[in-house]
This record gives C-alpha cells, sequence and structure tokens, in this order.
C-alpha cells in the first residue's frame, strides 16, 4: 500500500517539477474541516456557524480548539439523537426550530452557515435544501448558506476552502470592468491592514478580502477582477472564482521576505505595474523583514526538519525554512497535494526532500523515528509523546492560529521554529 | 436535535478510549473518520501522556462508502494487532462508524486473532462518555475476568463474618480497586491515597483497574476479597456483575472529605472485620481542626452552588454543608444517570437538584441564585468569572489545571486537607471581607478589586459596579417597584459578592408588602427580614 522510496536520485531544481511524490493511505492524525471555524467565526463578525453533527463534533471543537474564553462563541452544534435517526421526529422540522430559537437569541447574526458533519453526510441530510428553505424565511434579516466540514470529505483547513466556496455564489455581479483585486483566504486583521498600506503604496486601490470581517461586506465581482490566494489550501474557492470569471494570479504564498516579496510582485505584474516602482515600495520593508529573519539563522539553519501533514501549509513553509533560514527538510507531508497553488514554493524545495501526500500515520512516524529529525511539525496527538522520545516538536496548530503572512511577521513566524530549539538548551531538567 | 454549544461528556468512544489508555496492553480499534483522531490530544496535551492512546482509527472516507468499508476495519484491526501485539483489544465504531453498520464485532472476529477482541457497542446517540467508559470497563472484565480460585484461597476474615477479626496470622483480606481512568478527575493521586489508606486498615490490593492495569490483572479480578467502587459512573455496572457472579461484595461508599473518609473505613471495617479504629483516632487530616478554627468563623452560611458529576457532587455537598459550615444554595449533575441518588442528596440540603447538560441551565440557575461560591466544572468556573462569583473546580470535564505537578487527592484524608485549600482559596478572606464592607470606597481596596491574595482582576466582575445585566437581573423582572435614589446608592455599599442578593430579596421583600418605591428604611427592613 505505501511504498517508501529508498533511493531517491538526487536533481537539480530544474527537473524538481516532476518530483516523485509519495503517496499515503491509513491512518490520518489530522483534525476534520470543522476545525475550521475556530478562526471563521473570529474573522467574520456577524456569522454564526451551526454545525448539524453529533456529540462528537461538539467535543471537537471545545477540546480542539480550547476556545471556551469565549463567552458565548459564535458556533453551536445541533446534536443529532437517536429520535431524529429512527425517524421519530423529521429532522428537518428540528432543524428549523433549532435555528429559529439560535436567530431569536442572537439577533446580531446576518450570516448563518450550516456545517455537514460526517454523520450528516453519511445520512445524507440535505443540507443545502434546508439552507434554502431557511433562507426564504429569514429573509432579509439573515443570510443561510450550507458547506460540509465533514471528516469523510475535508481535512483541517479544506473547511475554509468549503465555506469560501460557498460564499462564492452569493457575492454580486456588478457590471463594473476596471482591474481590481480579490485577496482570499483568512488573514489576520493586521496582516491585512498591512497589505492594504501596501497595495495602496503599489497604486493597487481597487483591493477587496475574501471574507470580508462582515457579511454585508463581501466583495462584488466584476469583469475586471483578478485573485490572488494568500493561503494554500483554497483549492475549491479558485476553481469557483475561476468560474465566475475571475483570473486567478499565480505566485509564491506570502511566508517570509521572499515569499512575500514574490506574492506583491506578481500580483503587480499581473495588474501592470512594473518596474522601479514596485521595488521600491517592496525594498524596505523586505529589507527589514530579512533583517528580523538574520537574528533566528543562527538556532535554526542546518537543523533538518520533517512535517507530519496538517494544513496545505507545509510546502510553503519548508520553501521559506530552506530558502530564507537555511533548515534542511527532510520529509514535507501535505494532507493534499495542488501544485497549481503551490507550484512555486514545490519547485523551490530542495530535490532530496521527500514530499508525501496523505498519511499512514504509523508507517510516517517509522520513518520520522529512521531519520532523527531536529525537529518535527505535527500535531497535537502526536507532539508530546514525540518529546518524550527526544524529539523537538513545533505544534502545527500554531502556524494556522497565529499571524505568519507577510513581510512584518516574517520574523515572528522565524521565532516559532527557533523558540522550541531555544528553549531544549535552555531547560537543565 | 439538541443545540450544544458546551458539552460536559464526550461521545461514548470517548469513554471507551479512556478505558483503553488506562489499561497498560490494552488496543483500541475504532472505526471512524480521520476527524475523530482529535481525541488523542485529550490525552497527550490534557493529561500530559506521555504516549498516544493505544488507539487505531480506520479513517474511512466519503469515497470508501460506497465500497468496503468493511476490508478497511479488517484490514486496520489486523495490522494493529501486528503492529502493537496487544493481550486484547477493544473493537467498536465511534459515531459515524455506527451509522455504517458493518460490525467491528464480527469482523475482528472473524480475523482469528489469537487475543480476545472484545466488541463494545456504544450507541452514540443515545448515550455518552461516562456510560461509554461504564459500559467497555464491563465488557473487559466481563470477557476476560475468571472465577476466582479455591475458596481456602479466600479470607477466613470474610468468611467468620465480623465477630472477632481475623488470627494474627492469617492472611489479609484483599481488594480491587474499580474505576479510575485516563483523563480522570484526579484519579492519579485518588489511587495512591486510598491505597494508603487500605494498608493502614490492613487490606491488600490484588488489582487497581483500568488504571495502569493489565489484560492479565483483569483474568485475576476474582482472586479478591471485595471490590472498591471508587467511581461510581465507571465502575458500578462492573462491580454489580463481579458480585453477581463471584460473590465479591462492593464497598460504595465514595472516600471524599473527612466524613465519608472514616465511613469508608468503617464500611471496610466492618466487612473484613478488621479493628479500624486506630486508623480512625489517629487524626491525619487538618480538615476538622481547620473548619474549627476561629479563623474560620467567616465561612459560616456562605451560600454555595455545587455542579459536576454526581460522585463529586454528593460528596462536596457534604463536605461544604457539614464540614466547612457553608449553605447549600443548589446542586446539580449532567450526569442523568445518577440523577435519582442527586435528587435524593439534594433533599437532604432542602434544595432543588438540576439536572440538565445544557451549560445555559446551569448559567440560569446560578444567576437566579446568587451564590457566594460555586464549586462545579470548567463550564462553571467560565460562568462564575463572568458573574464576579468565586469558584473551585471539583469535577470533570477536566483541563489542563485539573493534572497539577503535585501530589493533589481529592479521596481520603490527605484528600480532605486539599479540598479544605480549594474551597477556601477563591474566597475573600475573614478581615479582609470586613474591611471591603467598612471602606468600600478606597481606591485601591474597593470592592471589584478582588481577594488580595489572588490578584489583580481575579473575581472582579465584568461591569464596575458589579451590577450583573443579565436577563436575571431583578431591576427587568420587578416592573412596577422602583429604587429611591438614595436606597440605590445605599445597595453600591454593600459589597458585591452579596449585593445581588441583597437585591433581590429588598424586591422581594418590597413586592410582599406592595411598596411601589424602596427607600433606604425598606432596605434596612428587608436586611433586618432576611439577616442569615
Amino acid at each position: 500500500m505505501n511504498q517508501v522510496p529508498t533511493d531517491l536520485p538526487t536533481r537539480d531544481l530544474a527537473s524538481c517539477k516532476d518530483r516523485p511524490v509519495l503517496r499515503q493511505r491509513g491512518q490520518h492524525e489530522v483534525f476534520c474541516g470543522l476545525t475550521g471555524i475556530v478562526w471563521l467565526h473570529r474573522k467574520i463578525q456577524d456569522a454564526f456557524f451551526l454545525i448539524v453533527g453529533s456529540r462528537t463534533c461538539a467535543h471537537l471543537m471545545q477540546s480542539a480548539a480550547g476556545v471556551m474564553i469565549f463567552a458565548e462563541p459564535r458556533f453551536a452544534t445541533a446534536v443529532m439523537e437517536e429520535r431524529d435517526l429512527a425517524g421519530l421526529a423529521d429532522m428537518n422540522d428540528e432543524l428549523d426550530a433549532v435555528v429559529d430559537r439560535l436567530l431569536a437569541r442572537r439577533p446580531d447574526i446576518k450570516l448563518l452557515f450550516l456545517v455537514g458533519s460526517c454523520p450528516s453526510e453519511v445520512i445524507k441530510l440535505d443540507l443545502s435544501r434546508a439552507a434554502h428553505r431557511l433562507s426564504l424565511k429569514h429573509n432579509p434579516d439573515v443570510r443561510i448558506l450550507n458547506y460540509s466540514g465533514s471528516g469523510i470529505e475535508t481535512t483541517f483547513t479544506e473547511g475554509e476552502d468549503a465555506c469560501l466556496n460557498a460564499l462564492v455564489p452569493t457575492l454580486e455581479q456588478t457590471s463594473d470592468d476596471t482591474p481590481s483585486l480579490l485577496v482570499v483566504g483568512a488573514l489576520a486583521d493586521v496582516v491585512e491592514d498591512q497589505f492594504r498600506r501596501l497595495f495602496a503604496a503599489l497604486g493597487i486601490e481597487r483591493v477587496a478580502f475574501l471574507p470580508a470581517r462582515r457579511a454585508n461586506e463581501m466583495p462584488a465581482m466584476g469583469a475586471g477582477m483578478h485573485f490572488v490566494l494568500a493561503q494554500p489550501f483554497l483549492t475549491e474557492t479558485a476553481r469557483a472564482l475561476k468560474d465566475r470569471g475571475a483570473r486567478h494570479i499565480k505566485a509564491a504564498l506570502p511566508l517570509g521576505a521572499e515569499g512575500t516579496a514574490a506574492w506583491f510582485k506578481a500580483i503587480a505584474q499581473t495588474l501592470g505595474i512594473t518596474g522601479e516602482d514596485v521595488d521600491a515600495v517592496l525594498e524596505a520593508p523586505r529589507v527589514r523583514a530579512k533583517q528580523a529573519l538574520t537574528k533566528y539563522r543562527e538556532t535554526l539553519e542546518d537543523k533538518s526538519i520533517f512535517f507530519f501533514p496538517d494544513s496545505q501549509l507545509e510546502i510553503p513553509l519548508a520553501r521559506f525554512l530552506n530558502q530564507e533560514l537555511g533548515m534542511r527538510p527532510i520529509e514535507v507531508g501535505t494532507p493534499y497535494l495542488n501544485r497549481a497553488i503551490v507550484g512555486d514554493d514545490l519547485d523551490a524545495l530542495p530535490a532530496d526532500a521527500l514530499v508525501s501526500e496523505g498519511q499512514d500515520v504509523e508507517a510516517q512516524l517509522d520513518r520520522c523515528r529512521a531519520a532523527k529529525p531536529d525537529m518535527v511539525v505535527c500535531g497535537l496527538g502526536l507532539a508530546n509523546p514525540l518529546e518524550v522520545e527526544g524529539i523537538t516538536t513545533k505544534w502545527s496548530i500554531e502556524l494556522v492560529f497565529t499571524p505568519i503572512q507577510g513581510f512584518e511577521q516574517a520574523g515572528d513566524l522565524a521565532e516559532l521554529f527557533a523558540r522550541p530549539l531555544n528553549r531544549r538548551t535552555r531547560l537543565e531538567v | 436535535m439538541q443545540l450544544t454549544v458546551w458539552t460536559y461528556e464526550g461521545p461514548p468512544h470517548v469513554g471507551a478510549m479512556r478505558i483503553a489508555t488506562a489499561f497498560k496492553d490494552i488496543h483500541y480499534v475504532l472505526h471512524a473518520p480521520q476527524g475523530d483522531t482529535y481525541a488523542d490530544l485529550l490525552f497527550t496535551m490534557i493529561e500530559r501522556r506521555k504516549k498516544r492512546p493505544p488507539v487505531t482509527y480506520t479513517t474511512f472516507q466519503a469515497r470508501d462508502l460506497g465500497g468496503d468499508t468493511a476490508e478497511i476495519y479488517k484490514r486496520a484491526a489486523s495490522e494493529a494487532y501486528q503492529r502493537f501485539e496487544p493481550a486484547a483489544m477493544i473493537v467498536g465504531a465511534s459515531c459515524t462508524g455506527e451509522l455504517i453498520q458493518d460490525d467491528p464485532g464480527g469482523l475482528a472476529k472473524a480475523l482469528q486473532l489469537p487475543i480476545p477482541t472484545i466488541p463494545v457497542e456504544l450507541p452514540s446517540y443515545q448515550r455518552k462518555e461516562n456510560w461509554g467508559a461504564s459500559e467497555t470497563f464491563y465488557q473487559v472484565v466481563r470477557h476476560l475476568a475468571r472465577s476466582a480460585p479455591s475458596p481456602e484461597a479466600a479470607t477466613p476474615g470474610l468468611d467468620q463474618g465480623i465477630q472477632e477479626g481475623p488470627a494474627p496470622d492469617a492472611p489479609q483480606p484483599s481488594c480491587n480497586i474499580l474505576g479510575p481512568t485516563a483523563l480522570g478527575f484526579r484519579h492519579r493521586d485518588d489511587i495512591e491515597e486510598v491505597k494508603r489508606l487500605l494498608t493502614r486498615i490492613g487490606v491488600t490490593v490484588n488489582v487497581v483497574a483500568p488504571y495502569d492495569a493489565s489484560a492479565a490483572d483483569i483474568t485475576r479480578l476474582g482472586d479478591a476479597d471485595f471490590n472498591i467502587v471508587l467511581y461510581p459512573e465507571i465502575a458500578l455496572t462492573a462491580a454489580q456483575w463481579l458480585k453477581r457472579t463471584f460473590k465479591q461484595p462492593m464497598v460504595t461508599t465514595v472516600p471524599i472529605g473527612h466524613g465519608a473518609t472514616c465511613d469508608f473505613v468503617r464500611e471496610i471495617g466492618d466487612l473484613t472485620g478488621l479493628d479500624v479504629s486506630d486508623v480512625l483516632n489517629e487524626e491525619t487530616d487538618r480538615l476538622p481542626w481547620y473548619a474549627r478554627s476561629i479563623d474560620s468563623t467567616y465561612l459560616t452560611g456562605k451560600r454555595v452552588f455545587l455542579f459536576g458529576d454526581a460522585t463529586h457532587v454528593i460528596a462536596l455537598a457534604r463536605v461544604a454543608e457539614k464540614e466547612m459550615g457553608f449553605k447549600i444554595a443548589g446542586l446539580g449533575t449532567y450526569a442523568r444517570e445518577f440523577a435519582r441518588d442527586l435528587r435524593d442528596a439534594a433533599e437532604l440540603y432542602g434544595v432543588e437538584a438540576l439536572i440538565t447538560d445544557d451549560y445555559l441551565d446551569v448559567e440560569a440557575t446560578i444567576e437566579a441564585l446568587q451564590p457566594e461560591l460555586v464549586l462545579g466544572t470548567q463550564m462553571e468556573r467560565h460562568i462564575a468569572k463572568r458573574l464576579g462569583i468565586p469558584c473551585a473546580v471539583i469535577s470533570a470535564p477536566v483541563h489542563v489545571q485539573d493534572y497539577p505537578a503535585r501530589y493533589s487527592p481529592f479521596m481520603g484524608f490527605e484528600g480532605a486537607n486539599v479540598l479544605f485549600d480549594t474551597l477556601v482559596h477563591p474566597l475573600t478572606m475573614g478581615l479582609e471581607e470586613h474591611l471591603l464592607t467598612m471602606f468600600r470606597d478606597d481606591f485601591e481596596f474597593h470592592d471589584g478589586a478582588g481577594p488580595s491574595h489572588l490578584g489583580h482582576g481575579h473575581s472582579k466582575s465584568t461591569k464596575p459596579s458589579g451590577e450583573l445585566p443579565t436577563p436575571a437581573e431583578p431591576r427587568h423582572q420587578s416592573g412596577e417597584t422602583v429604587w429611591a435614589e438614595d436606597a440605590e446608592k445605599e445597595l453600591k455599599k454593600i459589597p458585591f459578592f452579596v449585593r445581588g442578593k441583597a437585591r433581590r430579596n429588598t424586591e422581594a421583600y418590597a413586592n410582599e408588602r406592595g411598596l411601589s418605591t424602596i427607600t433606604m428604611d425598606t432596605l434596612y427592613d428587608a436586611k433586618a427580614h432576611f439577616g442569615k
């Protein structure tokens, strides 16, 4: 089932485009797409996420995210019960009642997502029909959409992809065909603000972000729209935007000094802004980012790193750590490899780095132990047991919950990797 | 369909995981999609276990559903056997696995593994975590326990009844300690404390299970003279089966608190015929003295609300009322299986039991009761924090903070010491409470500052005035009664932790008497009327 290439040929960078990829099937030690709600419900400030699922879904949300700090978060689970499954209660009536109660309690909600789960998908509960029915009922106060965050279809960050993909058909169409830019993927507000300032400095005034911070501020689509991805895991959203006529700007992901510079340059070039102006705008923050990185280079250079699959950020991250900090990626695991999105980052990886897609966690742990990496990037279930074995780990989930994109965050991103190594040198216990 | 934001218990298969993880050599093969692996982090992050839980997830995907998911299960089970070589295997499904009806029990049996496979069917859409743990432990015991050896091996003390106690050279009576699991609330330290207590009594421990037990240990459960049901939520079903099957009596007193620990010791004394008077006479806990110390006078009659699993709530209610001198304002549990026990306990204290797993109900009850101390779970800690009410955590669901580095049992005499500290710590201490009342306008020492030993902003109410603008706020409830300005001002001079109660009482007093305006006099009339 899973074959580990034992003798990977060494190639030069030019031929990396057809690098072998180890495809794995087996136990996946990753979150399901529901977990994306943890950041999406903070990002879209008047949206509510109602999972239609089981007690497991509710338990996942509170355990995985540790978000009990929020008094009453904008997410909840409609837990299916025996009487629903046995047909004693009409599931659609039950769902309608739950939604009515919820909206009565939270009049501030303008956008409600019905989020499908493993059990709701297995019993084929039609949430799109439910969303349509409920939208009519609660129109115009609340718009109701649906997507699936189930673990049988989505892995961790693919939940955001499914959510944004559900938003795309609802974006208004304008007749305005002047060129504009849409930045796609939830970013920390601080990063979004920095990006806006840089776009303005580059002379790109017509910029919108998806998702917007409020439901009624979602961008409109025009014939002149180009979009760029700020996150690598948005395969379906990108497809939906292309289907609506937006043009995809292909670029490396905006991580680190070079990744961010390449991302802005690709955007500027597509929008017809070239030459010295671009360099002039980008040079100062790029140099500042590089300076921030030098502080961590000593700690990270020549250290080997092994990625377990988690968020699809692995390939851009490995590119950043290798190219900008001199780390040596041994294996870069990703839950799903979309070359159309991470191609630039993938091509920049050293030839001897094994790229793997999917997971068979026991086999991967065997490879990891054999490789004895200086650092492992993995999920919360694996981290402490690996630390016990003497392996330094970095929780991958922190890379999703922390502002890491852009020039000003390059140093912070490096620090996230330097800290576990640094800590090891401090402790004498 | 039930709308849930926070849940007190996980799904039943997480209960099964707590059993499997507690054992040293039992593996659990779970028919489940990829996301269900989140449960691993409960053990590796919250409990800081050094090993991953011994659980294999089949990780079926949507595209497998039309095909052969049963084959995926068989392969996962057989690979798990080869890799981990467990002594026994628990086989079952999570909530999604249950829906595809692949029969993990039958599939595992067909593999003819050379180890016992124990099918555990957990109805995910009816039951919850503790039930899942209880059922799984019961199934493991049923499948693995062998009948006891010949009667001679049993203890004379038991066979002869309790007339004189065992002869000096007779073997010590022995027991099993049943119930402690992985991810349990203070189970790690409770076991040690109960073992120490048993050593002092003169009882040997045959097996502790499932915590750190092996499958082989379960086969010799029958060797013990009796069973201690340490956590009824987990162990009662199994212990009842052992009683029926091996005629092993059960000790069911849960030794939480000074009085309950003494009862526990007596119960074992009665059962074994051992003389336990020395154990009872040696005062090894400080709780009785500390509670009698005049320093503790300020604890008198403090109104306490309790919520959690049934065992801890019932035990802590006794501690709070009988051993600390608090007054029970209300109590409740999320464990519906134990609703009857809790109602009985509530009756003892003249309050009504709240049986719910909806934290919003609990929040509304706490708001309405305005207790001075909440003893609850992490959920109540959040509720209490929001309401500015002191709170101590006494029950699962667990949090990383419930695994302290230090030895910190809830059970036995040392547990009583821990409880004294735990229940006193969140409160404003005696003299400080008086000073707050006297000098409430002091810029550093005002109402909202909270107990000085807890640092700034600990129990600070969300509103600077300490008022609670919530749906339960009496101001909104009493339509006709109006507060005169000076009375309202005077009310604010009452410390924030009793102000809500004072407001409620005064308004009730005014309503009863048909007063439309609450004056300064009404306020003090009410105070005199309701005085503790």
